[in-house]
C-alpha cells in the first residue's frame, strides 16, 4: 500500500455497531451491498445515500464498540469506503477491519472537518495522515508487520486462501 | 519479572514466551459460533478452500440469536448451519438449547487456563472460570475452523480489586454496572481485566459470570477470575488498577443509551416503566430469575400496563425453573415466557417492544435501537431492581418496603 485518498465523512464518538448497521436489519440479509443502504441510519437516515465510493469515515473515540458482528465492517466496505480514521477503535471492530482489508487508522482526528480531502500515506509500517484541504498532518499508530501482511493480502480470507495456514506472527 | 495471567495463557497457547503488545498466533481450546456469526463464517470457510474442520471436537455452534427464526432469511441461516454441523461432525445447539457460551460453561467445556474464542462479543463471560475468553468475528471463526488458530494481540492487564461483600438487595449486576461506570465504555480497550480481592474470591460462578460478561462493555478483550493455579505473578506488570468496595454499593440503573451511564437508583426513582425484560446471557440464569420472581411476588405481582418478558438462557436453566414451578408462576402473574436463548435483547428474537416503550432490562447493552425499536429508551439494572420496577410500574429501590 502506498496511499489512500478520499473525502472525509465525519462522525462523532462512540459510534457503536448497532448504529453502523442495526441488528434487526441483518435479520433480512447478510449481503453487505444490500445492507449498505442502511449504513449509519441511526445517526442520519440520509447518510448512506450521500456516500461516494472512496469516501473515508472519520470518527472520534471507540468507533465500532458494541457487538462483534462483522457485517458492521463489511457493510462499510460494501459502501465503497476503503478506510476509517478514529481516535480509537473497539478491539473487535479493529480486528474485523484488519480481517476484511478495511484499513483502520488510529490517529488524532480533531483537525479533520467534513468533506476535507485526506491522504493516508504508508511507509513500511508507519502511517501518516495528510489533510490536503488544510495542510495539517498527523502521525497515526503504526501497524504491526503481521497485521499489515493481512491488510495487504486484502483480508484474512485472502491471506489464508493464498497460504493455507498462519505464518509466525513475530513481534 | 513476573507475568500476568493473560501473558501466561497466551504463552502456553502460542508455544512461546510472549508479553503484552506482542501479536501471536494461538491454538484455541474452544471455538464458538452463533447463528448471527456462523453463516458468514461458512461462506468464508468455503472461500478459504474449505475441506475439513481441523478440530471439530473443539467447535460448538449455537442457534441462540434467532430463537425462533422469524424470517425466510433466518430460517435459511439455521438450515445452512445444521447442514454444516452435520457435514463436519460439529456439535450444534438447536433453537431452545440455549446461549452457546452459557451451555459451554454448564457442560464444563471451559477450564481454567483455556483459550476460548467466540464470534459473539459476550464470549468474555467464560472468564468466570479462569479462561482467557474473547469475542472475535466471523472471519476469525472461519480461520479457526480451518487452522484451529487465531491471531491475537497480547493485552495489558488492569487489576480490578473487588473487596467487601454484597449487602442485601445488591447483586453482581450492580458490581458490573459500577465497573463499567468507573472504567467507561472504552476504559479497558484492547486490555484484559483480572478480578481479585475478597469479594471476587467469594462470588458464586453465576456472580462471576455476570461480572466477566459486562467486561465487554468496558472495551476489554477478556475479564478473568483467576484460580489458585492460573493467576498473575505477584510482580507482574499491570497497566492499571481499580478498586471497588462492594459493601458500599447502591443498586444502580444505567441511563439510555449508554451502559456506562449508571446512576444510583435513588436518582431515578419514580421514572415510569412499561416494559421489563428479565433474561439474556447476563440476567437469565436460574438464580437471577428466581430472585426476580420472589421480588415481584413480595410486591403483589406485575403492575397494570406493564409487559414482562422472561427468557431463560439455556435448556438446563429452563428445566430447573420449570421443575421448581418458577416459570409457571411467572406465567400466572402475566409474564410472557419466550423461547430459550438471547431473547429480545438485540431485537433478533420476539417480542420486539412497542414504539416509545420505556424499558428496564437485565441485559448488558442499551444502545438506541438495540431491542429492534429505535424509539424505545432502555435502562439496565439488576434482576431485583428490574423486578421491583415491574411491580411498581416505575423505577423503585428494591430495598424499600413495597
Amino acid at each position: 500500500m502506498n496511499s489512500i485518498d478520499g473525502r472525509a465523512r465525519c462522525l462523532g464518538d462512540r459510534i457503536n455497531t448497532d448504529y453502523i448497521i442495526s441488528s434487526s436489519r441483518k435479520k433480512e440479509s447478510l449481503d453487505p451491498k444490500e445492507l449498505s443502504r442502511w449504513l449509519l441510519e441511526a445517526v442520519d437516515p440520509c447518510f448512506a445515500a450521500s456516500i461516494r465510493p472512496g469516501d473515508i469515515l472519520v470518527a472520534g473515540e471507540s468507533f465500532g464498540c458494541g457487538s462483534a458482528m462483522e457485517v458492521a465492517v463489511t457493510v462499510v466496505k460494501a459502501a465503497g469506503i476503503p478506510a476509517v480514521l478514529a481516535q480509537s477503535f473497539s478491539r473487535t471492530y479493529y480486528r474485523n477491519a484488519i480481517n476484511n482489508g478495511l484499513v483502520p487508522v488510529e490517529c488524532d482526528t480533531s483537525m479533520i472537518g467534513e468533506a476535507d480531502l485526506l491522504s493516508i500515506r504508508f511507509d513500511t509500517t508507519l502511517v501518516r495522515v495528510v489533510n490536503e484541504s488544510t495542510g495539517a498532518e498527523v502521525q497515526a499508530k503504526p501497524f504491526a508487520p503481521f497485521l499489515l501482511r493481512i491488510l495487504e493480502a486484502g483480508g484474512l480470507a485472502a491471506y489464508l486462501t493464498a497460504r493455507g495456514r498462519f505464518e509466525e506472527a513475530g513481534a | 519479572m513476573g507475568r500476568t495471567l493473560a501473558e501466561k495463557i497466551l504463552s502456553e497457547k502460542s508455544g512461546k514466551d510472549v508479553c503484552a503488545g506482542d501479536i501471536v498466533v494461538c491454538t484455541a481450546d474452544l471455538v464458538l459460533g452463533t447463528d448471527g456469526s456462523t453463516p458468514m463464517a461458512i461462506d468464508l470457510f468455503e472461500q478459504m478452500g474449505g475441506g475439513a474442520i481441523l478440530r471439530p471436537d473443539r467447535v460448538l455452534l449455537s442457534q441462540d440469536h434467532y430463537a425462533p427464526p422469524t424470517s425466510d432469511a433466518t430460517c435459511g441461516f439455521h438450515r445452512r448451519m445444521s447442514a454444516f454441523a452435520s457435514t463436519h461432525a460439529v456439535e450444534l445447539l438447536a433453537v431452545g438449547d440455549g446461549i452457546g457460551f452459557q451451555v459451554a460453561m454448564e457442560t464444563e467445556r471451559v477450564r481454567p487456563g483455556d483459550l476460548v474464542i467466540g464470534a459473539d462479543s459476550h464470549t468474555v463471560t467464560c472468564g468466570a472460570f479462569g479462561a482467557f475468553a474473547t469475542g472475535v468475528g466471523s472471519t476469525d471463526l472461519a480461520a479457526a475452523f480451518l487452522t484451529g488458530q487465531v491471531w491475537l494481540r497480547v493485552p495489558e492487564t488492569i487489576r480490578v480489586e473487588l473487596e467487601g461483600a454484597l449487602a442485601a438487595g445488591i447483586c453482581a449486576k450492580d458490581v458490573a454496572l459500577e465497573l463499567v461506570r468507573r472504567l467507561g465504555a472504552d476504559g479497558a480497550s484492547y486490555m484484559a481485566l483480572e478480578f481479585v480481592g475478597s469479594a471476587a474470591e467469594s462470588f458464586s460462578p453465576e456472580e462471576r459470570s455476570v461480572i466477566s460478561n459486562m467486561s465487554a462493555e468496558t472495551g476489554a478483550k477478556t475479564g478473568v477470575f483467576p484460580t489458585s493455579i492460573w493467576r498473575s505473578d505477584d510482580h507482574a506488570s499491570f497497566a492499571g488498577s481499580l478498586r471497588i468496595d462492594c459493601t458500599s454499593l447502591q443498586p444502580l440503573v444505567a441511563m439510555p443509551h449508554d451502559p456506562a451511564r449508571a446512576v444510583a437508583v435513588s436518582e431515578v426513582s419514580g421514572l415510569p416503566i412499561d416494559w421489563v425484560f428479565l433474561g439474556t446471557c447476563i440476567g437469565g440464569r436460574a438464580n437471577e430469575l428466581r430472585d426476580a420472581l420472589r421480588m415481584i411476588e413480595a410486591r403483589g405481582g406485575i403492575a397494570d400496563g406493564v409487559t414482562v418478558a422472561v427468557t431463560p438462557s439455556s435448556r438446563r436453566v429452563r428445566d430447573s425453573l420449570e421443575r421448581e414451578g418458577i416459570l409457571q408462576q411467572f406465567g400466572a402473574l402475566g409474564a410472557t415466557i419466550t423461547e430459550t436463548g438471547c431473547g429480545p435483547c438485540c431485537g433478533t428474537s420476539p417480542p420486539i417492544p412497542p414504539p416509545n416503550a420505556r424499558i428496564i432490562s437485565t441485559a448488558n447493552r442499551n444502545f438506541r435501537g438495540r431491542m429492534g425499536q429505535p424509539s424505545a429508551t432502555i435502562h439496565l439494572a439488576s434482576p431485583v431492581t428490574c423486578a421491583a420496577a415491574a411491580s411498581a410500574g416505575r423505577i423503585v429501590d428494591p430495598r424499600d418496603a413495597p
